[in-house]
């Protein structure tokens, strides 16, 4: 499918969409409530058919928290990114796509660990790399590093 | 007939003693002195198999192995060896105390045991009973209790599936052993060792049983490097997934213990094939050219009883430095699926051409 | 009912855990494995990761994008020069700076050989793990004739830094040619000599034969790509489908195999060695003159926007995706790890395996702790 094909495909299942030109791949923006019905709609869909994830990435917008998800067909090669922002920083929540995609549970603990998104239904929502008891979310912007050694030298 | 018999000198020695002793003080006296005899035998066999397997292994892949200490590294098994007397002995904490420090001792008693049974050479001989198989299998079979008792006792997981591992292994394996020895028990007709060296001064067995014998050469040498836990078979201890098996939780002596145990059973199965199928230490005979066999007897017997030792432990380094490790199921797969109906086929095989004069 | 229901807890209770690493031999690096056994069979494993997590990601929301480049090397340490690329690649697009062939010719060159010697080192541990200690010194005695070449024109060995944005950081060595096309007529010999000790081998065989089998469907749900991916018939070879560098201009084959075990990802590797070599054959002698540098800015702002990259790395896709703000520093930075993927694999693969089956699946996937971490 074409950006503008895929585009109309997305805005038939839901109006709640913002579109944005990146000249890699078409880039979907949507709300929390339409993710995850997105999500299955786009992979279990014939005609668009994403079964591969590649890549998810948590960021931090200070303002609030998202992951994006890089999405790609192996049978009809278009690719697609699928962001999902949640605005409320105390307590994001995301549904969780660990049954859409297999990857998406490891990659999905690992969002958790650094920006403490909580993803809804996931079976096994732990720290994946820093300790049990760390405190904060290291990759968030406001995050305080009180021994930084870069900082600790200037 | 033989340029060298042992049996005068031993038999002089006897006498000298028991003429100024009583009979059972010659008795602990001559088993004191064969004890301390093995002991040194033992500690210079097992210097000599660590530096042969560390030369040997270095050289198929292609380094130089131990340069440093000494000539050629001759004297970096010595270092080693009193590297390990000096290590701390680590005592776990919720290990049975008794059995953990039982097991490496019932291993090398087992070995020890095992090796006063071998012919060196004529009349050199500690032990020569009428059921000298029998015997040699069932002490080298004690071993593994050492082993098993080693994993349960270390309180650790990676042991315990090591010294199950090793337990199932060794009670398959056994049966091939015992049963490839039993063909040549067949030929033979006895099972005492000097009777069985005595019997291939016409030629050894591994020539005059045609192929049972053969048959049963081979998967002695498979056999038996499984039963000691070696080559392909190194499943007790399999570095890559058990760390290091029944012995992870060994330091220091104890370890070292389990290590000379490994290298002893090595030599104590290759010199029961050389002694077995390779006539031990009888020269090389050829029916027909008594010349020749004049020239092989003035070889000393030790001489081919340690080399044709020798070459047996050689092709069981190649085996273990050439393949990968197999899986325990592929293990007894390989035990009860094709080598005891082979061996029970071969056996058969042994019995008819015994019976019908087929053999030399 | 009650019978099944009686025979689950007596299963049950005979499960037990034991912890494989994060100090063990066949980790192959501070990976833990959380493995859950019954008698000798996996029935599930949990990685625990982080052994080694160096908060790159972080690092690099702090550093100019030349500074970057230098933390990419020590995310999969084994094709380090091709995650430089990955991040070279991106700052060119997105400044849109085209750079001259020579530069593309020498870095795919650089690729290749990366990529062999990666494999090389693998071959060596595979076989090591199954219990061949021998085939880790062959392996490694051949490497070394590639890191001599990385050597001279590098200057690194393991960890190159050669490339930068705009292009190389040095010329190639003016022995450079001469001794890749030698290593390339001594390494034909090697390679068929690697097949006859372990591929040749029966044992070997049988040990990676049916064990781990992942299929096609499963592979694209978990993201294995790479040799681990291919094998299982997943097409994901970034040189193929979005050319990069000068893999436009070469013919070669993507290896696909159906089979989908361990033993299959052995021979794809294997394979792509030889595929690696028949790419540099095309290359060597025909690296064209120009410079090896194109002139850059000495501070790099890339424009406002959302940036991502992918290569194809010795072990499977590496992205990079990089958001920036216009400053100097990139806003985040995240690396798509081949190897964090893969592992994401293993607890469906060694399930029900045997424990030994389950160190012969974590060295036919190749992972490299490291850049499960970052």
């Amino acid at each position: 499918m074409t950006n503008d094909q895929l585009k109309q495909f997305i805005k038939n299942y839901t109006t709640e969409v913002e579109f944005v030109d990146n000249p890699y791949s078409l880039e979907c923006i949507v709300n929390t409530v339409h993710f995850y019905n997105l999500a299955r709609v786009l992979k279990e869909s014939d005609s668009t058919a994403f079964d591969f994830l590649y890549c998810v990435t948590g960021i931090d917008l200070q303002d609030s928290l998202g992951v994006i998800y890089h999405l790609e067909s192996t049978k009809l090669q278009h690719k697609l990114i699928l962001k999902v922002f949640a605005s409320d920083i105390d307590n994001p929540e995301i549904p969780s796509v660990f049954d859409l995609w297999d990857c998406a549970e490891l990659q999905e603990r690992e969002v958790f660990d650094f920006f403490g998104i909580r993803f809804l239904k996931h079976p096994d929502l732990r720290r994946i790399f820093m300790e049990e008891d760390w405190e904060g979310y290291p990759l968030r912007k406001n995050y305080v590093d009180t021994v930084n050694i870069i900082d600790l030298i200037k | 007939m033989f340029l060298y018999d042992f049996s005068e000198l031993t038999s002089s020695i006897h006498n000298s003693i028991s003429s100024v002793m009583s009979p059972l003080a010659t008795t602990v006296v001559e088993m004191v002195i064969a004890g301390i005899v093995f002991l040194l035998f033992y500690a210079l066999v097992g210097l000599i198999l660590v530096y042969a397997e560390r030369k040997i292994c270095a050289f198929f892949q292609c380094r130089l192995g131990p340069m440093r200490v000494g000539k050629w590294g001759l004297m970096q098994t010595i270092a080693d060896f009193i590297k390990l007397l000096m290590k701390e002995l680590i005592m776990i904490k919720n290990a049975d105390k008794l059995l953990f420090n039982l097991a490496p001792f019932i291993v090398i008693i087992a070995s020890f045991l095992a090796i006063g049974a071998i012919p060196f050479a004529k009349g050199l001989h500690a032990l020569d009973f009428d059921i000298g198989v029998l015997y040699v299998m069932a002490v080298s079979s004690i071993g593994v209790l050492g082993i098993l008792l080693a994993g349960w006792s270390s309180n650790n997981k990676y042991s315990l599936i090591g010294a199950m591992r090793s337990g199932a292994q060794v009670v398959s394996y056994e049966l091939s052993v015992g049963l490839s020895l039993m063909t040549i028990v067949v030929l033979a007709g006895t099972m005492q060792f000097s009777e069985i060296v005595e019997a291939q001064n016409t030629g050894w067995f591994i020539f005059k049983g045609h192929i049972p014998a053969l048959i049963a050469f081979v998967i002695f040498i498979i056999s038996s490097t499984a039963e000691t836990n070696r080559g392909p078979f190194d499943l007790a201890e399999a570095e890559s997934e058990l760390t290091a098996g029944f012995h992870t939780e060994y330091s220091g002596i104890k370890f070292a213990l389990f290590f000379l145990g490994e290298y002893m059973n090595m030599f104590i199965v290759a010199s029961i094939a050389a002694t077995v199928f390779l006539g031990g230490w009888m020269p090389l005979h050829i029916v027909g050219l008594d010349s020749f066999n004049m020239i092989m007897d003035y070889i000393p017997p030790f001489i081919w009883f340690i080399s044709k030792t020798a070459i047996i432990i050689f092709i069981m380094m190649w085996i273990k430095w050439t393949f990968p490790r197999l899986r325990i199921d592929q293990l007894l797969t390989l035990e009860w699926k094709y080598l005891l109906p082979i061996n029970l086929v071969n056996i058969t095989l042994m019995a008819l051409c015994v019976l019908n004069q087929w053999h030399f | 009912m009650e019978d099944i229901l009686l025979k689950n807890k007596l299963d049950k209770e005979q499960e037990y855990f034991i912890n494989m690493g994060p100090q063990h031999p066949s980790t192959h690096g501070v990976l833990r494995l959380l493995v859950n056994l019954q008698g000798e069979t996996v029935k599930d494993l949990k990685p625990y990761c982080g052994y080694i997590h160096r908060g790159i990601e972080k690092m690099c929301e702090r550093y100019t994008y030349s500074q970057i480049i230098h933390l990419t090397d020590r995310l999969d340490y084994m094709s380090a020069h091709i995650n430089n690329e990955a991040v070279c690649l991106l700052v060119e697009n997105a400044l849109q700076i085209e750079v001259s062939d020579r530069v593309k010719y020498i870095r795919t060159i650089i690729d290749e050989l990366t990529r062999i010697a990666s494999h090389q080192l693998w071959w060596a541990a595979a076989g090591m793990d199954l219990g061949a200690l021998t085939t880790f010194f062959y392996g490694l005695r051949d490497r070394e004739k590639i890191l001599d070449i990385f050597e001279e024109t590098c200057g690194g060995r393991l960890l190159v830094s050669y490339n930068c944005p705009g292009g190389l950081m040095y010329d190639i060595h003016p022995n450079f040619q001469k001794k890749v096309k030698e290593f390339l007529i001594y390494f034909k010999k090697k390679l068929p000599e690697y097949d006859q000790l372990l591929s040749g081998n029966v044992i070997f065989v049988q040990r990676m034969k049916n064990v781990g089998l992942l299929t096609k469907e499963k592979a694209i749900s978990f993201g294995v790509t790479g040799p681990s991916g291919r094998a299982s018939g997943f097409s994901s070879d970034i040189r193929k489908k979005e050319p990069y560098s000068a893999y436009g201009n070469v013919k070669f084959k993507e290896i696909l195999r159906e089979e989908g075990d361990s033993l299959a990802r052995y021979k794809c590797r294997i394979d792509e060695m030889w595929e690696s070599m028949n790419i540099i054959e095309q290359l060597i002698d025909n690296i064209p003159d120009g410079s090896y540098f194109t002139k850059m800015k000495p501070i790099i702002k890339l424009p406002e926007g959302e940036y991502y990259q992918r290569v194809e790395a010795c072990r499977g896709e590496f992205g990079v995706y990089i958001s920036s703000k216009g400053e100097k520093n990139p806003y985040r930075v995240k690396f798509r790890s081949p190897n964090f993927f893969n592992l994401s694999a293993l607890d469906h693969m060694s399930r029900n395996q045997k424990i030994a089956d389950l160190v012969a699946i974590m060295s036919s996937l190749d992972l490299v702790i490291p850049d499960i971490d970052r």
